[in-house]
């Protein structure tokens, strides 16, 4: 996974509510038993339409997006995070995310920054016509009008993603505590392991 | 005396494995399901980092999302291929890996196949207490057993693969309590669209929901799994519902639930779980079951939803004015005007399944209303696809099958089918669907599908009359 650190650039200013997965990736592309190409398919209903903001020549390539409440909800499909990032987002900025959608980012080097709806307006007016920039060590976007929205992120997830960490070898390294876990479980509650009578 | 604690938090402590400074908790997994659409990236990441599976014990694989629901084998019982080449891959690829990596495996023509979610269940693979995940969003649903149940993306799956255990947040927790008795034709999907209609799509982000009440109390396990089941689409990751006698009922003598001593110590510990008087939780929200009719959705949001009496509403009518933007483009998407009534709505599509209402309850529930009719001549396609194979056996020996089949309906093969157009059953461009799915996205069925959700009952009473109806009036 790619370290994320700073990001500048064009801001796609989406802007939508209740963005579910099924918008950014249709269940056809879910066939696949590979993790790339899926940007072909990211939000294709919407793209169908030759005027979509996706395909702007300003917006293509744009490494960041901007969206309203809740978004990224509904499936679980990480195929949602892999088609943004084979798009070239590396940051969403929106008010919230779907739990499971802003887990999935992560895990695939997307930063997903949580900004009240206020400074979401304010910064779809700047994306109309200029770039953000985002950074995570400080945790702030700005933008060229001396804006400055400083966002909270779990200390966990910061560090993987300023490290590009792999979080299997991370937890590879509890193994004693897991195996310890492991053994409580067989001694007081056997019969949570499944054996077919 | 220890803190009063709720059944999330209990089932939450059981399972600390290490916590760390920042409050993220290394948790242990007793349940895997997985499924050939989300995990083959999963397994491919195993193999290229040489990781084993470690707790193979632990995993059960069954293929669900794209199979196609017609027959599976020949006159001869031989096997059919798959027409569709990347569905056939991933079929395959889970065939391999499933062996591979020695995980139980249900094959794709064995009488156990069917959803996973309703599998899980049927098997008693799924139980009260435990850490239960899947690589897909509707493992709520095994929250109606008591089990903490939640969807996880890919590189989640490989990390449960690889560790069986999942780094997490504690989540919030929020109650939903129903009370009172439900009125006739009540059922409860129309629990869960009147619940997400109330608290919305995002109501329970960041949330466990634990629903509580009478009402709660009073419905079979099928119908608490189908609460739970649409947690999800109130933004919340989980669903439970406190274990009783009636979960432990529903429970004995399953495949894989525990026997003999160790029953009765299952059992004693699952009574324990019930949420402590005096716990409390960051959120309630109390519901009068007096107010909930049966009920339908008209727009593309889940909670999007009216009492079938009721009618498609004005986008200023919220006073949100991104939800009135929202609600414009729904009902531009879903070709309906506000001030329509939802029974003058007609319907061309019946689908009758999917993790949420594909069990014996409802497939009874639908066959009540089709005994003795037929579908209209408007509806060109209606299918009833059973849970799981066990589902559809038990409906055949209760002869549900030719209710179905008599009322104009075809009879599937278990799957995922029409709830999410990766398969072949798909609802075409325009046309609407009374749909006992979960999920009325943009496209959700097919690309350009309209989707209204709807009970067992409702979907078959639309069937009958062509248009959404009230199933009150086909009841006595």
């Amino acid at each position: 996974m790619a370290p994320i650190e700073k990001v500048e650039g064009r801001a796609i200013p989406f802007g939508l509510k209740n963005v579910d997965t099924d918008v950014i990736i249709p269940a056809k592309w879910l066939k696949t038993i590979s993790r790339e190409g899926l940007g072909k398919g990211a939000f294709e209903t919407l793209r169908a339409d030759p005027n979509n903001l996706f395909d702007q020549p300003e917006y293509r390539q744009a490494p960041i997006l901007i969206a309203g409440d809740n978004f990224g909800c509904g499936s679980s499909r990480e195929h949602a995070a892999w088609a943004l990032g084979d798009l070239g987002i590396r940051v969403v900025i929106a008010p919230s995310y779907s739990d499971i959608f802003s887990g999935n980012a992560v895990k695939n080097g997307i930063l997903p920054v949580v900004l009240p709806q206020s400074a979401i307006d304010r910064l779809m007016e700047v994306a109309a016509t200029d770039p953000i920039h985002v950074d995570l060590d400080t945790q702030t976007v700005t933008t060229p009008f001396q804006d400055r929205f400083t966002f909270d992120i779990d200390p966990f997830r910061k560090m993987c993603l300023l490290n590009g960490l792999d979080e299997i070898s991370l937890t590879e390294k509890s193994d004693a505590a897991i195996a310890a876990h492991e053994q409580m479980i067989a001694k007081t509650q056997p019969w949570l392991t499944p054996t077919l009578a | 005396m220890t803190r009063p604690r709720t059944l999330y938090e209990k089932i939450w402590d059981a399972h600390v494995v290490e916590q760390r400074p920042d409050g993220t908790c290394l948790i242990f997994i007793d349940r895997h399901l997985v499924h050939e659409v989300t995990s083959p990236q999963a397994f491919a990441g195993l193999r290229a980092s040489g990781r084993t599976v470690r707790r193979p014990d632990l995993t059960l694989a069954v293929p669900d999302h794209n199979l196609p629901t017609t027959a599976r084998k020949d006159a001869a019982g031989n096997r059919l291929p798959i027409a569709d080449m990347e569905s056939a891959a991933q079929l395959a690829a889970l065939e391999t890996n499933a062996p591979d990596f020695g995980i139980r495996y249900i094959d794709a023509t064995a009488a156990e196949q069917g959803i996973v979610h309703v599998v899980g269940p049927e098997q008693g693979f799924s139980l009260p207490g435990t850490t239960i995940v899947c690589g897909d969003s509707h493992t709520a649903c095994h929250g109606g057993i008591g089990a903490l149940a939640f969807g996880i993306g890919t590189s989640e799956v490989e990390h449960v693969l690889a560790t069986q255990t999942l780094l997490l947040q504690p989540a919030k927790t929020m109650e939903v309590r129903v009370e009172g008795e439900v009125g006739p034709g009540v059922t409860a999907k129309d629990i869960i669209l009147h619940i997400t209609g109330t608290i919305g799509a995002a109501g329970g982000t960041g949330h466990v929901i634990e629903y509580t009440g009478s009402t709660i109390r009073a419905l079979s396990v099928e119908g608490r799994l189908t609460v739970s089941n649409m947690a999800i689409e109130g933004g919340a990751r989980a669903g439970l519902i406190a274990p009783d006698a009636t979960t432990i009922a529903y429970l004995k003598g399953r495949p894989y639930a525990p026997k003999g001593a160790d029953w009765d110590a299952a059992v004693a510990y699952w009574t324990s779980l019930a949420t402590d008087p005096g716990a409390t939780y960051d959120k309630t929200v109390v519901i009068d079951a007096a107010d909930i009719a049966p009920s339908v959705t008209w727009g593309t949001s889940p909670e999007d939803v009216v009492p079938i009496t009721g009618t498609v509403p004005a986008p200023d009518s919220f006073a949100d004015p991104s939800k009135q933007a929202a609600a414009a483009k729904s009902l531009a998407y879903m070709g309906l005007e506000p001030g329509t009534r939802m029974q003058d709505v007609r319907i061309e599509n019946i689908f009758i399944g999917s993790c949420t209402n594909s069990r014996i309850e409802d497939l009874r529930a639908a066959a009540a209303v089709l005994k003795g009719r037929h579908k209209a001549a408007n509806v060109k396609w209606a299918i009833v696809v059973p849970g799981s194979g066990l589902v559809k056996a038990q409906a055949e020996a209760e002869g549900l099958d030719r209710i179905f089949t008599d009322a104009g309906l075809e009879w599937r093969e278990p799957g995922c089918s029409a709830c999410l157009g990766m398969n072949p059953d798909k609802v075409p461009a325009g046309e609407r669907c009374a749909s006992t799915s979960n999920r009325n996205f943009v496209g959700r069925q097919g690309p350009g599908s309209r989707t209204h959700l709807v009970s067992p009952a409702m979907a078959a009473a639309a069937a009958v009359t062509g248009r959404l109806t009230d199933v009150r009036e086909l009841i006595d």
